[in-house]
Parts: structure tokens; sequence; C-alpha cells
């Protein structure tokens, strides 16, 4: 494959390596921090739902769900913010050679990635000690996995694109992820928000997978799009992130060739 | 194919490339250098206007110009960094990858690190780096500090180790922008012995150099830019003699802005031995004759004193004289003076500068960087530091 040749495997692996080297940059326990974070985030979450905002109480496995779904949207906030700047952050290189731009977007989702399975390491974990046990429907999860790094990749491409000429990108974006975080039903489960509603929440291409990652790993109380839309709009979501795909990559082509004379 | 017409490494067609300013750059300093056109209230900057020009296999390939003129954003454009407005690059046989030393180089990782990565940069697969990296860090002798972080390194161990690595690129055309513009003299030998290994193998590079020595010594072709185009192509010493007159131009141009003067008298100098045969290269205390001359049709702009100025290469000013101080005077049938000067210097390269006067003192016409020569290191000196100075000695 053209794309990912064997030079430019090299290069990515040495930029995700750089990545993880400076992120750790002088804290005594490094790498660890990777695998503490989420251990951290459970605890947290654990104690205000399930002893302060009891919303979960009639979901089993809450605390798994809940941090499940808290890890998978880090994932997409890591993968869209850092990769909306990437192009700009890595304007040295940029400017100075003439390596595949899509590298420098790839390579921050990468990381991500990286971080997003050592976060699900912690979730397994987690789940096994709160009494789940592995099920053939876990092996749904990867492929959806693959579809909010697809979708996530997509959207990191424009940004990082639009990024280059309007530095207020990366400042919308945040707003409107803070926005999607209600929008995702990433805090609470989808059975509190008023039945006529909850439908609409899955125009939402991340509640489709977040909601099936759960209903795969966790809980078949999941509420999953077959329950909300008749069968044939299950496809919607594949066509937005397929959408978003194609416009990314037409336009991150095009304006990349002006990338090292606009940073 | 003919055997006699040698192949083509890079072919660059009628080559445009514009950039569009914001508004708010609209006063920046490049400004001055570059030609300007508003266009539907855009103000566009033209850096390069129509340049075409081939480079053969085997080339070694010098660019040269003044700030300003182009060169760097045509590189760009050779290297693919930048997308041309107009015309087109012709790579024949993959792009080039690097334009600078030590691109990617973080300051935060370990010299070992940095060699990776920057490998990955250049286009090395893992490993090819560890193939080569004992000999990247032999070469720039940096075995000890390798597990140093970047950061810690001197500019002069950064910039050996991004030489070092970038001369282990292989492809078909090598860029090196500038290499001799840092790093002390060791290390200017070192590239160019590297130069001189390139060329022996037949590798074509392009370079981009300040050093008008480098170009006529090393280059088999060059070019040279001004303002977006092509002055001068092909024969070395012809560029770097359009180049130094250029620079002279522009010089005349500043100075006789100052004193609304805008004659020039092509004022020339030329170095020889007391047999009248061109040398650049004495012995201590050996005679030097500087001959100034000069062509004036005008009266107002006849020099009426001749200075002759001696600088040492690391910029101290050894000596100067001047005609008129001397008590010769200039008169209107003169065209040509010349100075024999011995050469009681201590070894080292010099430079002259030469000053044509009026009889008020104006600066006439200047040559700044005028001819070189260079005192032989010899054995058993007779006496220390940079002069040796009349005297004499008494007992008593």
């Amino acid at each position: 494959m053209r794309y990912l040749s064997k030079k430019n495997r090299a290069i990515l692996r040495e930029m995700v390596s750089t990545d993880f080297k400076i992120r750790y940059q002088g804290s005594v326990l490094g790498y660890m921090w990777s695998v503490l974070k989420p251990l951290f985030l459970f605890a947290i979450l654990y104690v205000i739902f399930t002893y302060v905002f009891k919303v979960g109480k009639n979901i089993e496995h809450y605390p798994v769900y809940l941090l499940l779904g808290v890890v998978l949207w880090n994932f997409f906030t890591e993968a869209t913010v850092v990769g909306a700047s990437s192009v700009v952050a890595h304007g040295d290189l940029i400017r100075k050679i003439s390596i595949p731009r899509y590298l420098v977007v790839i390579s921050s989702s990468v990381s991500a990635l990286i971080n997003l399975a050592l976060s699900l390491l912690v979730v397994v974990t987690i789940a096994l000690i709160n009494g789940l046990r592995p099920e053939t429907s876990w092996l749904m999860v990867p492929l959806l996995l693959l579809e909010l790094f697809a979708f996530a990749l997509a959207v990191a491409f424009i940004l990082s694109a639009a990024y280059v000429k309007y530095r207020d990108i990366t400042y919308i974006w945040e707003i409107m992820l803070q926005a999607g975080f209600y929008a995702s039903a990433i805090l609470f489960p989808l059975q509190l928000v008023p039945l006529q509603y909850q439908k609409w929440f899955f125009l939402n291409p991340i509640v489709q997978i977040v909601q099936d990652v759960r209903y795969s790993a966790v809980t078949h109380q999941t509420i999953t799009m077959w329950d909300k839309v008749r069968p044939i709009f299950t496809i919607y979501p594949f066509i937005v992130i397929i959408l978003v795909s194609v416009v990314a990559r037409i336009y991150f082509k095009k304006q990349s060739k002006f990338f090292a004379e606009n940073i | 194919m003919s055997k006699n017409k040698p192949e083509t490494a890079l072919e660059v067609r009628d080559l445009h490339k514009e950039f569009v300013l914001p508004q708010h750059k609209r006063n920046s300093v490049k400004q001055a250098f570059v030609n300007m056109v508003s266009r539907n209230g855009r103000t566009v900057q033209k850096v390069l206007d129509g340049v075409s020009f081939e480079v053969n296999k085997g080339d070694f390939f010098g660019i040269v110009g003044r700030n300003g003129s182009g060169k760097s954003t045509l590189l760009k454009l050779l290297a693919g960094v930048y997308a041309p407005t107009r015309g087109e690059v012709i790579a024949h046989g993959g792009l080039t990858p690097f334009i600078e030393l030590g691109v990617g180089f973080n300051p935060e990782l370990s010299g070992r690190d940095n060699v990776f990565l920057n490998g990955a940069l250049l286009g090395f697969s893992r490993s090819d780096m560890e193939a080569m990296y004992d000999e990247i860090v032999d070469f720039a002798e940096l075995a000890p500090f390798m597990d140093q972080k970047l950061k810690n390194y001197s500019s002069g161990m950064q910039v050996r180790l991004a030489f070092s690595i970038a001369i282990k690129a292989h492809s078909d055309v090598l860029i090196f922008d500038e290499v001799l513009a840092v790093g002390d003299e060791a290390f200017q030998r070192k590239c160019l012995d590297v130069f001189e290994d390139y060329k022996a193998k037949g590798q074509t590079v392009i370079l981009v150099t300040h050093d008008m020595e480098t170009v006529k010594q090393y280059c088999s072709r060059a070019m040279l830019l001004s303002k977006g185009k092509i002055v001068q192509l092909g024969n070395p010493q012809k560029v770097a003699r359009e180049y130094s007159r250029l620079n002279q131009e522009e010089i005349d141009k500043e100075s006789g802005k100052k004193n609304l003067r805008t004659t020039t008298i092509g004022l020339r100098v030329v170095i020889e031995d007391m047999d009248g045969k061109g040398r650049t290269s004495f012995d201590v205390g050996e005679c030097l004759s500087v001959t100034t001359s000069w062509q004036s049709m005008q009266t107002e702009s006849l020099p009426n004193s001749i200075v002759v100025n001696i600088y040492r290469r690391s910029g101290e000013h050894v000596t100067g004289f001047k005609t008129k101080t001397d008590g010769l005077l200039l008169g209107p049938g003169d065209s040509s003076v010349t100075a024999r000067i011995k050469l009681d210097l201590f070894p080292g390269k010099y430079y002259l500068l030469v000053q044509s006067l009026t009889k008020d003192d104006e600066e006439i016409e200047t040559i700044i960087e005028g001819p070189e020569f260079t005192i032989k290191m010899q054995d058993g000196m007779k006496w220390a530091g940079l002069v040796n100075l009349e005297h004499e000695w008494v007992s008593r």
C-alpha cells in the first residue's frame, strides 16, 4: 500500500514513539500514568455515581458501563483535539521536508489509540473484578473501535487542515466537544432521557458506537440503535462516517499542498 | 540514447511561485526584497518569476543569490515542500527528501533517539538505521554523548550529528542548503571532503551557498538568482563573478543613496607578485603589488586619492594607506596606481578593501571584498604577533 509504505511506517513509528517519550518526560512514574489516569478516573466516577448521583442503579455493572463510555469519549476527544493541531504543531517538519502530510495526523491518532488500548486494559480488569466474564459478543468490540477510530481520524483530518488557516477551529471544536459529551450520553444511561427524545441521540454516530460497545461488552440493558429505529436506518452512522471521510480526504488533499506556506 | 548527451536528473520548467500575504503582514521586512503586486485587494508576493533550468546526472549544481532572491523558495519547490503557482518540477527518480540539516530534531530526546527520528524522516527504515548507527556516531565523533538529551549538546555538536546523518541519505539528487554557514573550520573541512567524495562518485548535488570559493572550486554548473529570475546560468566562475558584481552594485547603490551619487568608475583591484605574476599565496616578508585601476570620463568623479586597506579574514583591520597622505597626488591623466607592500604579516588569510575618494575625501567607489591572499606558514619566524614593525635595538 502506498499510504503506509515501508518509509512511511518508519516515520510513523518514530513520530509515535517520540510523542510518548516526550509526553512522560521528567515524570517519575512515566508510562504508568497511561494506566493510572483511567484507574483514578474510575475511582472518582465510582464514588460519585454510586454514592452521590445514583443514576445507574437500575443498570447492572453500571460502573463499568460508565467507565467504558468515558474511556471511549476520551479517546475521541484526544484523537480529534491533538489531531486538529497536529499539522500546525509539526510546522517545523512540514515547512522543511516533503513527508506525506497525512502522517502527522495519523501519528497523533495512533498515539491516542495506544492510550485507548492501555485504558481498555484497566477497563477489562475492572470488568472482571466487577463480575463480568468474557463472552463471544466481546468480539464485536474491536470492530466498533475501528469504526470510532475511522470517525475520529476523518474528523481530525478536516480539523487539522482547517486549523492551518483558521486558528479559531480548536476553540470552536472544544466547545462542540463539551456539548457532544452530553449529547453522547456518556455519564447517564439513555433510559434517563424522556422516551420520545431517545432516538434523536442516535443522530450522533458516537452514540451508536458507544452504546453498541456497552451492549456487546457490559450489559444487554444498554439501549442501542436497533431498539429505537427501523433496521434500515441503522446504516445511518456508517453513511455519516463515510461522508465525513470522503470530505476529509478531498479537503485535506487539497489544502495540504499549501500547508508549508500557510503555517 | 546517445551517450554524449548527459541524462537529466531534474527539470524545472517555467516555475512561478507567488505568496498571498495576509493584510497585516504587508509592511514586513520581506517586502524590501520582492516585487509586490496588488491583486483583487490582496497583496501578492512574486518570489519566483519564470525559472527554467535542468540539472544533469552527476552535476554539482550551485545556486547563489542574495537574501530574498528566491533561493530558499526554489529549494522548497524542488523538494516538493511547496506547490508551484505555475510551471513544474520534474524529478527523474524520486523526490529529494531534505532541505535543512537536523529536520525533526527534538531537544528533549537523546542523541540516539534523534538519530533514528531524523533517519526515518530522511527515508530510512529502522533496520537501515541500526546498521549505520555506529558509523554515524563515529563520523560525528559523539559516541560518549549519545544518551544525553540533545538540548545539552552545543550547537556545533548538533550540526555534526545532523550532518553525519544527512550524508548517509541516498537519493538521486541531494540538496544542501547553506551547510557551510555553520560549524567551525574543521567541520567545514569535513563537509568539503564529503563534497569531494560525492563528486568522485558522480552523485548529483544541488548546493545553495554564499561562499563563492565553494562554487568556484566544487560546482560543475551554477545559477545566479536575483529577484526571482535567473540572471546567470552555467559556468560557475562566471556565476561567482556576476554574483560579486551584483553585490557590489547593491552596495554602490546604497552608498550612492547616502552621497546622492550614482556614478561608478569601474574600480578594479589586481594583486601580483613583484614579477607581475598573479598570485594569492605569499611568503612572510615577500612583496605584494596592488594595482588599482579605474576608468572615468567625467572630471567630477575622478579619484583624487586611493586607499588600500588590509584586513585579516577573521576581521582585524591590519593596516591602511592613502595615496594623498603618502604624498602621491593623482591627476586626470592617471588611470591606475600601484602600491608595493612588504608583507611582514603573520601567516593566515587576508583581503583587501580598496576605496577611491574625491579631493574632499568623499567616497566614490569602494571594493569591500577585494582580492584575498594567504601568507604561508613557515618555520622559524623571526618575530611574533600579527605584524613586524620597523624597529631597532640599542644596547648600552
